[in-house]
């Protein structure tokens, strides 16, 4: 079966049941890499997108129960030319080592921002407490987000 | 780049090496290899083209065996390169870990990627821009010392210029490398020693294609594996019909005990890997070591036994002794993405697409546990998840190619489950070590006595003989057993990594105790023994201070006389103003500790500030500084960030870390039966470097975590006057501590 999915701001049809976690389709029908299988439990955050502008977990949420929620991945926000602030902090920062978590660093950061646009550091860090790192770059990311967040205000 | 054009300072060298090039290249390679050995990884690559290409745009392409683990080794080593070669970093690509392209330079491991291949890339390109001034100066009919060089291209005092492009058509690279031309001068180099923005950093946070489970080829299947239930378990009987009514499944692969599935698609391979587990029976395995009594059981079993250092002198009478043990547990490399790789059968070769830290030695036991041959089979590196030592990496690769070898001609993208990753990875080893130390009347210590056991820190592939030391090979239907438990030798020693000292005592014995048989598989983890050694020797130089009233930081001064040690003590007490004798509060308190890892490597000195809450028995690090002096400075900003890393991930082992496991088997199988440390309890970390940069360049990655792990400890005792001595400080080992 086919299930249609809207997904950066375009329609996509997948040949997927509807059982299929999230994740598995933006991977490998619409090669985005940007979503990493880390657990498939919900623990570590590295699968992490938008649905409807708020962080959800790819891998545990089923594409059949999307409907027409917008899906948003760190493909969405911005590219190596013209990336998001976000994705600019975490550049400029160098925040990061291996980088596998960060696209849920980022995905989950953007939710907070959103919400929240000028954070302390201790609501930054208690945002991206359900997000694991294991290269201990956390100091890093707190500031990267905190320069994005920095970085927007100045724009509007 | 407005960088001057460099006035040509080498002619003398590149004279002296066109002669010797010559007697190399006619020289058997007998006789050559009687000549003095090259350094760093030349030693076994002794070819200049082996190492890199001039290509026709005037670009160049480096060759490594180090690959990326999300250290930023390949941007430091196009630092160096492109120094060297004074071409642009974008005009500088790199090519690493390819059995079919780069040379075999072993593991990226044990910090020595900067001290090996950067050394080998740094000859191999001073000698290549010799040669191609050398040639250009013959085209243009002038001298070398007359002409310039500025990014690639090749400038006459008259105007004339050549670009390497022009110049490699005429050029052989192949032969020997000499060591001979003079790498840069310091004050010559625009990148080596500054903080240069890492490559791979943009297209991680952009969802770039950067992980070998970014991997997508034409016609690629999924596939994934069913682990027995413990240790040794062999499967008896599997129905595999409910998994081959699963849509999609394209084969179902039993090989012995080796079990798996391919699908057309990946969750289709979930849903087919979950039908398997509920139809397999295994029987047998081996039994655990009872938890509750692991380091009593570790310490009884069979054992070589080693002295690694003794020293003897005549001193004053001891006045005082103190004795103490300290214990850590089997801890888990914890990757954050599971291991994965992908693999092609096709016309009798196999590609496998692999995180491996070392291709070359992988594909020696991929192609023994598959009866190839070793020309058969093709390694590629792609990065994986970081994985701070011997993880599932080459594990999964193997898995992967038993896959392939059922599906010919298509991919296979295999990547393990959260719980096989814990479940099978090998282990840091559990550990224990006992310091024994006498101080005379005055309070200098005038004997020292480390005993440390441990199980062996190295199975990587790459076994000797028929051996085999991937996980799949010991099931399959005819098995290999795994390679024999060995002990790195000093100087970098394995489970005795930093068991020696740098102190200077009058009197010691260092004994290495390999426990010789492996109940939990085991292998290489970050720092190896380093991590147990540092934290037993520097809580041990704490509790001796502190039981003769002296400052820690002045305790350690007093008996160490390594220049370089005593000045990053002495930076990081400045730092974080320390103030001698300082005592905690019973709730706040700081403690300092040292190290140079490996004796060889990095030397850092941290102070960790500790709160403890009384209430709920945790202990948090809000703060924590560091100095550091790894030698000559690559990568400023580069080297903070693994310094840095270090000292939280060290955070992590220290106050959580510990593979949980019964009699039955492994039960740590998902982040919540193995905690690690999450954001909120991250420490601030302030990093300073101490550059020394007529030095050679150390390796980093591993040099905080030992020191981070004593401070902590330190910090508590200081607070609370209470020691912990066994890893992790787990709330309820912090409660028994209070009383």
């Amino acid at each position: 079966m086919a299930i249609s999915l809207k997904v950066n701001g375009l329609q996509r049809s997948v040949p997927a049941e509807a059982d299929t976690p999230l994740l598995y389709v933006l991977r490998n029908d619409l090669a985005l890499n940007g979503a990493k299988f880390g657990c498939g439990l919900s623990q570590c955050g590295a699968c992490t997108v938008l649905l409807d502008g708020r962080a959800v977990r790819s891998c545990v949420t089923e594409i059949g129960t999307i409907g027409e929620a917008e899906i948003t991945t760190i493909e969405g926000l911005g590219t190596v030319d013209t990336p998001h602030p976000l994705q600019q902090a975490f550049i400029d920062l160098q925040a990061a080592q291996c980088g596998y978590c960060i696209n849920g660093m980022i995905m989950t950061a953007k939710d907070l921002l959103d919400q929240n646009p000028h954070p302390t550091i201790t609501e930054v860090r208690e945002a991206l407490a359900q997000n694991l790192c294991r290269c201990g770059t956390h100091g890093r990311i707190v500031r990267a987000v905190l320069r994005a967040a920095q970085n927007m205000g100045k724009k509007t | 780049m407005t960088e001057a054009a460099l006035k040509l300072t080498r002619r003398q060298f590149g004279k002296a090496m066109g002669t010797v090039v010559v007697a190399f290249s006619l020289a058997p390679r007998l006789a050559g290899a009687q000549t003095l050995k090259l350094p760093g990884s030349l030693a076994n690559n002794p070819m200049l083209d082996a190492w890199l290409r001039i290509n026709a745009d005037g670009s160049a392409t480096i060759f490594t065996g180090k690959v990326e683990l999300g250290q930023g080794i390949s941007t430091a080593l196009v630092q160096i390169a492109a120094d060297e070669l004074d071409l642009p970093l974008a005009r500088v690509e790199m090519i690493s870990g390819d059995t079919a392209q780069t040379p075999d330079e072993g593991y990226t491991s044990g910090s020595q990627s900067i001290e090996n291949g950067g050394t080998a890339i740094r000859l191999a390109c001073a000698q290549a821009r010799a040669l191609l001034v050398d040639h250009a100066a013959e085209r243009l009919g002038l001298s070398a010392e007359a002409l310039t060089v500025s990014e690639g291209v090749i400038a006459a005092p008259d105007g004339r210029k050549l670009g390497y492009g022009e110049l490699v058509a005429g050029l052989d690279l192949r032969r020997e490398i000499t060591a001979k031309v003079a790498p840069k001068p310091l004050k010559e180099l625009t990148f080596v020693g500054r903080s240069m923005p890492r490559r791979d950093i943009p297209a991680k946070v952009t969802g770039g294609a950067a992980y070998v489970q970014d991997v997508r080829l034409p016609g690629m299947v999924h596939g994934r594996v069913v682990r027995p239930p413990r240790y040794g378990a062999r499967l008896d009987t599997v129905d595999d019909a409910a998994a081959k009514a699963v849509p999609g499944v394209v084969a179902v692969v039993r090989d012995g005990s080796f079990l798996g599935v391919v699908t057309e698609r990946e969750e289709q391979a979930v849903k087919a890997r979950d039908a398997l587990i509920r139809a397999a029976k295994w029987s047998g395995g081996s039994e655990l070591p009872d938890p509750t009594r692991l380091h009593e059981e570790l310490i009884a079993l069979p054992t070589q036994s080693s002295v690694v250092s003794e020293k003897q002198a005549t001193v004053s009478p001891a006045a005082q002794t103190f004795e103490a043990t300290y214990t850590r547990p089997y801890m888990a490399h914890a990757s954050i993405g599971p291991s994965c790789a992908v693999a092609q059968f096709k016309d009798g070769s196999l590609t496998v697409w692999t995180h491996s830290q070392g291709v070359f030695p992988l594909r020696r036991d991929i192609a023994k546990a598959l009866k190839l041959d070793v020309g058969a089979v093709r390694c590629v590196h792609a990065e994986g998840s970081g994985c701070y030592g011997h993880n599932g990496a080459d594990d999964v690769a193997l898995d992967a190619a038993l896959l392939a070898r059922a599906v010919p001609e298509r991919p296979v993208r295999l990547q393990w489950m959260r719980d096989d990753e814990f479940a099978w990875e090998p282990y840091g080893s559990a550990m224990i070590a006992r310091a024994k130390a006498s101080l005379d009347a005055s309070g200098r210590i005038v004997d020292w006595d480390h005993e440390v056991w441990s199980h062996t820190h190295s199975t990587r592939p790459s076994a000797p003989g028929a051996d085999n030391n991937l996980l799949a090979s010991w099931y399959v239907a005819e098995p290999s057993k795994p390679g024999p438990p060995t002990n790195i030798p000093q100087p970098a020693g394995g489970g005795d990594r930093n068991a020696v000292p740098l102190y200077d005592f009058p009197n010691q014995r260092v004994v290495n105790h390999l426990i010789t048989g492996m109940p939990l598989r085991v292998s290489a983890l970050r720092t190896l023994g380093a991590y147990t050694n540092v934290f037993a020797i520097e809580s041990f130089m704490d509790e001796l201070a502190v039981a003769t009233e002296q400052d820690p930081a002045a305790f350690r001064l007093a008996h160490l006389s390594d220049r370089r040690a005593r000045e990053v003590l002495e930076v990081v007490t400045r730092r974080a103003a320390w103030k001698a004798g300082e005592k905690g509060d019973g709730v706040r308190g700081r403690g300092i500790a040292f190290a140079k890892y490996k004796n060889l490597a990095t030397y850092v000195a941290v102070i960790a500030e500790v709160e403890i809450d009384r209430k709920s028995a945790r202990i948090r690090v809000p703060r924590a500084f560091a100095a550091a002096d790894a030698g000559q400075i690559i990568n400023l900003d580069g080297l903070a960030n693994q310094i840095e890393g270090g000292m939280i991930q060290s955070t992590s082992w220290t106050l959580h870390e510990a593979v949980r496991f019964d009699r039955d088997g492994v039960t740590s199988r998902d982040w919540s039966s193995y905690p690690i440390l999450t954001t909120p309890e991250a420490p601030e970390t302030f990093v300073t470097l101490i550059d020394h940069n007529q030095e050679k360049p150390l390796g980093a990655g591993e040099a905080s975590q030992g020191p981070m792990a004593a401070a902590i400890a330190n910090a508590f005792a200081n607070a609370t006057g209470r020691r912990l001595r066994d890893l992790p400080f787990t709330p309820e080992r912090v409660q028994v501590a209070l009383g």
